[in-house]
């Protein structure tokens, strides 16, 4: 009961954030800049939540995501470019390639633990923009022209639901037995859990959504190159999560937000933006290891303060 | 006999890996963390070697042992400043700082000097003679004798000396070590020391070898040389120059065959099927894992 009243107040607040933003695109008051600005934020947070899932959630140490958001932004701009298809098909196409790329991955590296996974997502990634780049048909070194068709509905549209599947999966059954894996593999695994199947599950679900973020991305910026997906994109991402707290998903979509925010201003400064990055991480790393907000939800602070209200569930 | 040509080359691009793998295996080995920081210590050794010999004029061997003091202060800075809190936390927690500290030196030499990359001058002569029909430069070999030398000074130091004897000690049981006395800080330190003073070496050398430098140059042979460290076993010592040497050949022997584009790929390749089939390395023993 509790938790259907908290769903349907987030899909309240989400549709007013969507009106309110919509009327000033559509008005003319917000400009292409904060529009654009607002869509990458939604992206960012769709990567976040995704890699949240796999790193949080199920304690699996992943730093080749943008792999699989090159896999979506590679798949979907061929489906809209090469095969002509309307563009919500790409954006699920490209979730879905990017679904089974995550298996095809997770299945051998996630027996790994740790370093080693860690190391071994890096070189799959790696691999992955090395297959892209030697590929002609998408354009190798020199990338892909793709049209401009993310617009704010589209992005909003799928933030809304990658926050909704994610928050049903941690709290259903699976998720619990995902934190499980998170907080013991061993114990878990002596209470019966298949930790490979949960582990697998929550990858190829992560991997799905940063694959419908690299829909949207790819469909943001005209070109889309194999440089883009290196391994700073996966750092990018990385941040996000670690900055917000590993285990907490409105941690993270506070830091998707407050960080794409931050860069978009040093935007001229790229030197400058990585070096606070970077600091940010060790800061973080040294005096908070858990992150700003632990594994605390913003909800919990609601609770801990005793206001009645609990709404607005996931930050925006 | 283009073959010979080629080994020659991955020999030479091998030794480079197996220099700076030592320093990763070494940390690893001792305190358990991946120092992501550690092909940056390398990028930074290149570059003082260049500024060495292009500002001061100095020669190659002085040149190098000032780049290998400057790493290794450089070495010990970041040990003590970011990773001697981090002994007792997480393992993410301690790849996530390597990882920022990483980011830190790439884009603060960036701000400083500027991305742009920098011609190593000739220090040496471009002579080369026919040997079994093969062109060997006099930089090939230079390249090799300077890293066997220092591999055989780094066994000497590690088997013969007492800080080496420290080493293992901690590297095998940190609690045990500290239990007889060894002071475990200090140890830590002089294997950051050692490692870093290996890295700058490689720096240096590849800058001799590939005359192009720049700030980011240190990211994709990092990555490669925990490649090796990992082939050969990470934490021993003769797994990592076994796994740096055997990494060259592969990458050098895939270029020419014609693949160039797909040589970073085969250094991943291997590390993925390293950890799948084989987790502890070539040297490496199977330990079963303790609940």
């Amino acid at each position: 009961m509790k938790k259907s009243k908290q769903f349907w107040l987030f899909i309240i607040a989400a549709i007013l954030v969507y009106t309110v933003v919509q009327f000033y695109i559509a008005n003319g008051t917000m400009n292409q800049f904060y529009s654009n600005t607002l869509i990458f934020i939604a992206i960012n947070i769709i990567l976040a939540v995704s890699l949240h899932l796999v790193i949080g959630i199920t304690g699996q140490f992943s730093i080749g995501h943008a792999g699989f958001l090159a896999v979506g932004a590679y798949v979907s701009a061929i489906v809209t470019m090469k095969l002509d298809l309307p563009f919500f098909v790409a954006i699920i196409v490209g979730g879905i390639v990017a679904a089974l790329a995550g298996l095809i991955v997770g299945i051998p590296s996630l027996r790994l633990k740790g370093d080693y996974l860690a190391i071994a997502t890096l070189g799959f990634a790696e691999i992955i923009r090395i297959v892209f780049l030697n590929i002609d048909y998408v354009g190798g070194a020199a990338g892909m022209q793709v049209s401009h068709l993310t617009t704010w509905t589209y992005a909003f549209v799928c933030l809304v639901i990658s926050i909704v599947v994610i928050v049903n999966f941690t709290n259903s059954r699976h998720g619990i037995a995902a934190i499980s894996v998170r907080e013991n593999e061993i114990a878990s695994d002596a209470m019966g859990i298949n930790t490979t199947y949960y582990k697998v599950a929550a990858f190829a679900i992560g991997s799905f959504f940063a694959g419908v973020a690299g829909a949207l991305y790819s469909h943001n910026f005209y070109i889309i190159q194999p440089s883009q997906f290196g391994f700073l994109k996966s750092f990018d991402i990385l941040i996000f999560v670690v900055l917000g707290g590993l285990g907490s998903l409105s941690g993270a979509v506070l830091s998707a937000i407050l960080l794409t925010v931050v860069s978009t201003y040093l935007q001229g400064y790229p030197e400058t933006r990585m070096i606070i990055y970077s600091l940010v991480l060790i800061l973080v790393m040294l005096y908070r290891p858990k992150g700003l907000m632990g594994t605390m939800e913003i909800t919990d602070y609601f609770k801990l303060w005793r206001t009645p209200k609990g709404g607005n569930q996931h930050g925006k | 006999m283009e073959w010979i040509q080629q080994l020659i080359n991955g020999i030479s691009l091998g030794s480079i890996y197996a220099l700076i793998a030592l320093g990763y295996t070494m940390v690893y080995g001792i305190i358990k963390l991946i120092n992501f920081a550690h092909g940056d210590v390398f990028m930074v050794g290149s570059f003082i070697g260049f500024y060495s010999i292009t500002v001061f004029h100095l020669g190659f061997f002085p040149a190098l042992i000032i780049s290998m003091a400057a790493c290794a202060l450089f070495g010990v800075i970041i040990e003590r400043i970011a990773y001697k809190r981090l002994r007792n936390a997480t393992r993410i927690a301690a790849l996530i700082t390597a990882i920022g500290v990483s980011l830190l030196i790439e884009y603060g030499v960036i701000y400083i000097r500027g991305a742009q990359p920098e011609a190593y001058p000739d220090v040496f002569s471009n002579r080369s003679f026919a040997f079994l029909g093969a062109q060997i430069s006099m930089q090939s070999i230079l390249i090799l004798s300077v890293s066997v030398v220092l591999m055989i000074l780094l066994q000497f130091i590690v088997h013969k000396t007492k800080t080496g004897k420290a080493m293992r000690a901690v590297s095998h049981d940190t609690e045990a070590a500290k239990l007889m006395g060894i002071n475990v800080d200090n140890t830590i330190s002089a294997t950051f020391a050692i490692g870093s003073a290996l890295a700058g070496a490689a720096g240096v050398i590849f800058g001799v070898y590939y005359t192009k430098i720049d700030p980011l140059m240190g990211v994709i042979p990092g990555v490669k040389a925990f490649v090796a460290a990992v082939l050969g076993g990470i934490g021993i010592i003769p797994g990592a120059m076994v796994g740096g040497l055997v990494l060259g050949v592969v990458e050098t022997v895939v270029s020419a065959l014609g693949f160039s584009l797909w040589r970073d790929a085969a250094a991943f390749i291997i590390l993925i099927l390293i950890l799948i089939f084989r987790p502890s390395g070539i040297f490496g023993k199977n330990t079963r894992e303790k609940v």
